[in-house]
């Protein structure tokens, strides 16, 4: 198959013509720098971002990142200069290692939509998945939504430890892990719990090793306090563990997903802010034209590759072709901007969208 | 056109690699001088013997720069990405072990496990402000191997040398780094953490993927690899 090569000016030309598309809706065009102190981006993001972006030096500023994304500059653009309510959109080349997967661009365009508007989340979120649909709507794709406001209520409402859901919701990013605390928290989990605890008595009795490094004395015994309050508390119960399955396991379109979680509210009424939420969340986005019936809907969807995004998550993709990145994608962020604030935080939604990938399924299809 | 076989240039490593090939009837040697970096093959015609320092074998056979290469299987793993696309694995040497291993303060009676530490980076992230670290120089490993078992909080800073050192000195929380009897780590108050190493390595014969070859370099391969032992 003949690769259809795509000149930059075409991929320019086509980020042009959606960032107009937005400015249409009333968005503010906003430019970004290229090379960004790392430290903000290192602190939020860890090594995941280590290896993906690239780092380089300068004798006065120190780490410094070419840009992997626009959404930290953006909010730390919007929370020292901006007022609320606003939209922005923004064009413009992002880097990325593509270690695991070398075929694909380091180096492409975003487009993207942020919206900061408190005042009705509900319709904020629709409002954003309604533009993208909307100039995406010729090209055939298939949309995947989900809201992880619905996995973190149900974690936050469950009947047991603070620490314990303290240490489910600190993984609700990363699956296998979350998987594997249920299980610790879970009756299957007891003799696990109290493992834990007598290698740490065992470890208590060895001779004293030498105290070095930064983390204290301090430290260890709040950990062991952990341990051992992990260990006497009883499970978390059956039922919420089912429930908690539940969950992760809704996929299906959106009016269904919805009367499923209103059953499970039955049992589980700390979800049921979130819920409405989705059910406001898919009233605003019929108003607005999205046909709901046949959206989908999955509980887990946006989990392995968004952390800090906190409520609602929605992606475009090309049906049939897994070799390409999604075309858009996006959601709730509120979390982020709490981080990057310090304290006050801004609800925030939004989304990117790849005119390179655009433009390869309408040129190559 | 030669096959170009690199072999580590110094030390342990190198008069094990010549052993290996010796007892099956390739005789490698330095040529000239101690100091001097060439070699000679006898035993079979048309290999060139390239000396080379054994971390740069792993970008030499992805540069196709060289045809086979004898060096570590961490290194190969750790410097190159997507490794297995770029070399091929002909036989482990059965020398030159070493795990890769994570390591924390022994005074650390609550951290044994994988669980145990990600337990710990998220209470000192929390308790001093920026991320636990880990002192390595296989990033690329130790970060794939993290991130697979769901750690988090954590960050990796380099160190190419005496990173048993690092945690004394305040300049890491714990180390990753390859060890054979665990000695260093125990003179320096540190413990490995249960389970399996990050990685087993131990010196290894690769095949590059990137190298050119002509039917004169497959021919050669062909008898080599006879000589070797190392059927299809």
């Amino acid at each position: 198959m003949a690769r259809v090569e795509i000149t930059k000016a075409a991929i320019k030309a086509e980020a042009a013509r959606l960032k107009a598309f937005f400015e249409a809706q009333g968005a503010l065009p906003v430019e970004m720098d290229i090379l960004l102190p790392a430290e903000v981006l290192l602190d939020l993001y860890g090594e995941d971002i280590r290896a993906r972006a690239y780092m380089t030096q300068d004798p006065e500023r120190g780490e410094m990142m070419l840009r992997p994304d626009f959404t930290v500059p953006v909010v730390q653009e919007h929370m020292s200069n901006g007022a609320e309510p606003a939209r922005y959109t923004y064009a413009g080349e992002v880097f990325r290692k593509q270690e695991d997967m070398p075929t694909r661009a380091n180096e492409y365009f975003q487009v993207g939509y942020e919206v900061f508007d408190g005042s009705d989340p509900a319709a904020a979120d629709a409002e954003v998945f309604a533009h993208f649909a909307n100039v995406l709507s010729d090209s055939g794709l298939h949309a995947a939504t989900g809201d992880i406001g619905i996995l973190k209520a149900a974690v936050a409402g469950l009947k047991t430890t603070e620490r314990r859901r303290a240490a489910l919701l600190r993984h609700i990013w990363r699956p296998r892990r979350f998987r594997a605390l249920m299980t610790r928290f879970s009756e299957a989990g007891t003799t696990l719990r109290l493992q834990n605890l007598e290698r740490v008595r065992a470890n208590l009795a060895q001779p004293e090793a030498p105290f070095i490094g930064l983390r204290t004395q301090t430290e260890i015994d709040m950990r062991i306090e952990a341990l051992e309050e992990d260990a006497s508390e009883p499970p978390i119960s059956a039922g919420e563990i089912e429930l908690l399955d539940d969950i992760l396991s809704l996929k299906e379109t959106l009016p269904h997903v919805l009367s499923q979680l209103r059953d499970i509210t039955v049992d589980l009424p700390a979800i049921s802010e979130a819920v409405s939420l989705l059910s406001r969340r898919t009233e605003a986005l019929a108003k607005r034209g999205v046909d709901v019936d046949n959206l989908d809907f999955e509980a887990s969807y946006g989990r392995t590759s968004m952390e800090y995004y906190d409520g609602f998550v929605f992606g475009f993709y090309a049906e049939g072709r897994p070799d390409l990145p999604p075309v858009a994608t996006g959601g709730r962020y509120d979390a982020l901007t709490a981080v990057l604030g310090q304290g006050r935080s801004i609800p925030a939604v939004g989304g990117v969208i790849r005119p390179n990938v655009l433009l390869s399924l309408k040129g190559g299809a | 056109m030669v096959v170009k076989l690199g072999v580590p240039s110094k030390g342990r490593l190198m008069e094990k690699t010549f052993e290996w090939f010796s007892e099956r009837g390739v005789t490698l040697s330095r040529a000239g001088s101690e100091r001097e970096y060439s070699g000679a093959v006898e035993g079979i015609k048309g290999v060139e013997l390239v000396l080379l320092s054994a971390s740069e074998i792993p970008r030499e056979l992805a540069a196709g720069r060289i045809h086979m290469g004898v060096t570590g299987s961490d290194l190969v793993r750790d410097k190159l990405a997507s490794w297995d696309s770029k070399v091929i694995e002909m036989a482990p040497m059965g020398f030159g072990h070493a795990d890769l291993i994570i390591a924390v303060p022994k005074a650390w009676v609550d951290v044994d496990t994988l669980d145990d530490l990600d337990a710990a980076a998220a209470a000192f992230r929390a308790r001093h402000g920026f991320r636990l670290r880990i002192a390595t120089k296989y990033h690329h490993l130790i970060r794939e191997f993290l991130k697979q078992n769901g750690v988090a909080d954590y960050q990796l800073v380099d160190s190419q040398g005496a990173t048993e050192g690092t945690v004394k000195n305040l300049t890491a929380e714990a180390i990753a780094d390859i060890t054979s009897t665990g000695e260093t780590l125990r003179a320096n108050h540190l413990k490995i953490l249960s389970g399996d190493p990050v990685h087993c390595s131990q010196a290894t014969l690769f095949k590059s993927r990137m190298a050119h070859w002509t039917d004169d370099t497959r021919a050669t391969l062909v008898t080599l690899k006879d000589m070797l032992g190392l059927g299809d």
